[in-house]
């Protein structure tokens, strides 16, 4: 068991070799998303808050005439300093057929990064189970925590998507 | 051009044949047939046979075939039609459509019914004609595939001209042409490109099996003398072409007119198309709140072209909205075969009458609408009307009548089934609700008895039968109506027959909706729910044990349901009686919802929550206001059981803190 996760995300850092990566920040982290998932960058406004819903799912909102669930991921991820500030967006995602909007404390960069700047996570001491990490991105000063954000979003815990017979 | 990019052409059109075919052999009187429609039933299945062997579907040739050959000699008059035998047919209609979906699907047919068809088929042309149903040998390509001609000559001379068709459909269709009769010469360029030839076949019907391929227009089929074939003449000379139009053309302008007028359209697009509409009425209520909002007085020319938006944006809208509209003969068309085949099954004489078949519903709504209804009409069958014998009995004509109808009343679309059977048995349903443990008394109205039918698991079928009774209850009917916005109602009267009338919307799209505020929030409740509002008095106002709170409307004592509770909504009033109560009804049940304010009335297009979200309790979809913002729309039935399991939870956790509280001062 222990093989197969000390396995896995090699394999995963290398199969995402050379891409180009969305950089965010929550809180003092910097995270990465591919950018091929991303559809556009907005900022925060007019969100339809969701009664009976947890309450990193701030609500719906109308992205040109389509109803779209906006995420807190700062609040998913429990970060002190939620605050709405000018620097606050939206990164509207495409998951499948699905569109969803995450709200993060800033969008940073677009950057490009090789295999071999990409090493596997550890085993702990990250604030996201291992299952949504592809890998780390190791960036001399920085480092940058690659997430899957199609598993994260589709996750269970998140419940953006009704799970099958429900 | 690869061949197969004609094959949903083909399946589509096969579809349609099939059903006119059904259609043209229910409609058929045995004892009288009209030629008329023996031509058109032969003709869809010579279509059909044409365009499978085009497209290699072996073993849909080969049932087409046999079936063809025997409905031939029908209109031949060789074989005299007897009801059974119109069965038969109408078995082996829905064999080719399961072929045809295997096709679809990609899959080879079912070898087996394939043969059980066949034999059937084959018996009775032995049996009624003395011969063989014909060739069922090798039934590839080449063999000439139309009936032997009974004179043994060749048939008449035609020249068919292919206009403006490309080399390689050109060879598809001679293809075709060699099947349907000799080829003798072929000559000419793109644009005009003639064949001759001699074949059996008529010319609409050459023409029936070529339009899978062309469109009507690229043909002119000509019949020509035999002297003028190419054999022994070089030049025929055209016929007198006023002559041979007429001869040809009527039949196929018949067929074809309405083809012709008409496009199909992947429903994804329309709905598309109808999605950007919406996006512009909002757009121009937007700009209009930020006109009325600024105050902006401006020049005149501004404002008079602000309206015209307005106008031309809705006029829009409605136009789309009407693309999506299919008549309900598209529903209908469906029953006589159901009510043929269970009148014979349970031995009764039923006549079945359709009325407002144009009468035009979204088509979504007509798909979702085909269960309930054939439950309803099933249920009318079974138990509804009488045997012959009983009819009898009972001084009505032994044939019953089951009328389907379909009217516009305003924004609604009423349906009914009626029939003139036995009628519901209050007795009856009494005792079975009080056997169910449902709360009756023997001094309900007729009305709120038909209303227990509806209840879940209730059946008042004696025995399950092969019809009905299979667990598919009156609830589900009831639940699918009411998941569409609309809702059904019974009348019923003892030994004069049962009429449910169901009432939808005309359309799932575009929604009437009355606006209400609840604190800082906007909810749409539809329109069709809400009954009244009024401002509660505290006269009116009761408390339960367990903290419910009753209003008195009048005689009725209704549960109050606050909406800022339900929704979770801080800063509403929560008085009732400095607030406003609406009187909803979902799922044949009244509340009083409280609400801070109402707001207007507007019609709302509604958009799926489940598209990127999931279902939201309470909630069925939401809209988009004309300030750009979103707002959900309420779902009546839902939003009550959420308040009550809501007011269950919060008894659970205020008896935990009274136990936990109890436990820290007895420790």
């Amino acid at each position: 068991m222990s093989n197969l996760v000390s396995v896995n995300p090699v394999k995963k850092a290398a199969e995402i070799s050379s891409r180009e990566f969305l950089v965010f920040s929550l809180g003092d982290e910097e995270y990465a998303i591919d950018i091929l998932k991303v559809q556009e960058i907005r900022g925060y406004e007019n969100v339809t808050r969701i009664a009976n819903a947890p309450d990193f799912i701030k609500g719906v909102a109308n992205l040109r005439g389509v109803i779209v669930p906006i995420v807190d991921l700062r609040l998913k991820f429990r970060l002190a300093n939620a605050d709405y500030t000018q620097q606050t967006v939206v990164i509207v995602i495409n998951i499948g057929t699905r569109v969803v909007g995450i709200v993060v404390d800033q969008v940073s960069d677009v950057m490009t990064l090789t295999a071999e700047q990409i090493k596997p996570p550890p085993e702990f001491g990250i604030s996201l189970p291992l299952d949504y990490i592809h890998g780390l991105g190791n960036l001399e000063e920085r480092m940058l925590v690659l997430v899957d954000i199609e598993r994260l979003l589709t996750s269970e815990e998140l419940a953006i998507v009704e799970r099958v017979g429900e | 051009m690869d061949i197969s990019d004609f094959y949903s052409t083909f399946f589509e059109e096969a579809e349609e044949l099939l059903g006119d075919m059904e259609a043209h052999l229910l409609a058929l009187d045995v004892d009288n047939p009209d030629m008329e429609q023996l031509n058109a039933i032969f003709r869809a299945a010579h279509s059909i046979k044409g365009g499978a062997g085009t497209f290699g579907f072996e073993a849909l040739q080969r049932t087409t075939h046999l079936l063809e050959n025997l409905l031939d000699y029908t209109r031949r008059g060789e074989l005299t039609l007897r009801r059974d035998i119109v069965d038969t047919f109408l078995e082996a209609k829905d064999m080719l459509h399961d072929q045809l979906d295997a096709y679809r699907q990609g899959v080879e047919p079912d070898a087996e019914a394939m043969a059980r068809i066949c034999e059937v088929l084959q018996k009775l042309a032995l049996e009624e004609i003395g011969e063989p149903a014909g060739d069922v040998a090798p039934a590839t390509t080449v063999a000439p595939s139309t009936p032997p001609p009974a004179s043994g000559g060749t048939g008449q001379s035609l020249s068919v001209a292919l206009l403006g068709v490309s080399e390689s459909d050109r060879k598809l269709l001679i293809e075709e042409l060699g099947q349907l009769g000799d080829v003798l010469e072929t000559r000419g360029e793109d644009d005009r490109y003639e064949v001759l030839m001699k074949s059996t076949a008529s010319a609409d019907d050459i023409e029936a099996v070529m339009c899978f391929i062309v469109e009507p227009e690229q043909l002119d089929i000509r019949s020509i003398p035999p002297e003028q074939l190419p054999v022994p003449v070089k030049t025929p000379e055209p016929q007198p072409k006023a002559e041979t139009k007429s001869a040809a053309r009527p039949a196929v302008d018949s067929r074809d007119g309405g083809a012709n007028s008409s496009i199909r359209v992947p429903v994804a697009k329309v709905d598309h198309i109808i999605n950007l509409v919406g996006e512009l009425i909002i757009t121009q209520s937007m700009l209009n709140q930020v006109v009325e909002d600024s105050e902006f007085t401006g020049d005149a020319g501004f404002a008079s072209g602000l309206s015209l938006l307005q106008r031309t944006a809705r006029d829009l809208q409605e136009a789309v909205m009407s693309v999506r509209m299919v008549p309900m003969d598209y529903v209908f068309s469906r029953f006589p075969r159901l009510v043929r085949d269970l009148a014979g099954k349970l031995g009764k004489d039923v006549e079945l009458i359709t009325e407002g078949k144009s009468t035009e519903l979204d088509k979504s709504l007509t798909e979702r609408i085909i269960d309930p209804l054939t439950h309803l009409v099933r249920n009318s069958l079974d138990h509804g009307l009488e045997t012959p014998e009983l009819r009898a009995a009972a001084g009505k004509p032994g044939t019953g009548r089951l009328t389907l109808s379909a009217q516009h009343q305003g924004g609604n679309i009423l349906i009914e089934v009626s029939d003139d059977g036995a009628g519901l048995d209050r007795e009856r349903i009494l005792a079975k609700a009080r056997s169910n443990g449902l709360p009756v008394s023997d001094n309900m109205s007729d009305e709120e008895v038909w209303q227990l039918i509806f209840a879940p698991g209730f059946s008042t079928a004696e025995a399950v039968s092969d019809v009905s009774g299979r667990g598919v209850g009156m609830d589900v009917v009831k639940r699918n109506i009411q998941a569409m916005g609309g809702h059904v109602d019974v009348i019923s009267e003892a030994g004069q027959g049962t009429r449910t009338r169901i009432v939808l919307p005309l359309t799932l799209a575009i929604l009437d909706g009355m606006s209400v505020r609840v604190g800082e929030e906007t909810f749409i409740l539809p329109v069709s729910a809400v009954i009244e509002s009024l401002q509660p008095r505290a006269d009116d106002l009761y408390t339960m044990a367990g903290g419910d709170v009753l209003l008195k409307v009048r005689e009725d004592y209704l549960p109050l349901v606050a909406l800022h509770h339900a929704m979770e909504v801080s800063g509403a009033v929560t008085d009732p009686t400095s607030a406003i109560v609406v009187i909803v009804q979902g799922e044949g049940r009244r509340y009083a919802l409280l609400v801070d304010e109402l707001v207007g009335q507007q019609q709302v297009v509604v958009k799926n929550l489940e598209t990127n979200y999931r279902k939201v309790p309470g909630v069925s979809a939401a809209t988009i206001l004309g300030d750009g913002s979103v707002a959900l729309i309420l779902d009546i039935p839902d939003l009550h059981r959420l308040s009550q399991s809501k007011k269950a939870s919060d008894a659970v956790a205020r008896n935990s803190t009274v136990l936990s509280s109890k436990e820290v001062s007895a420790s």
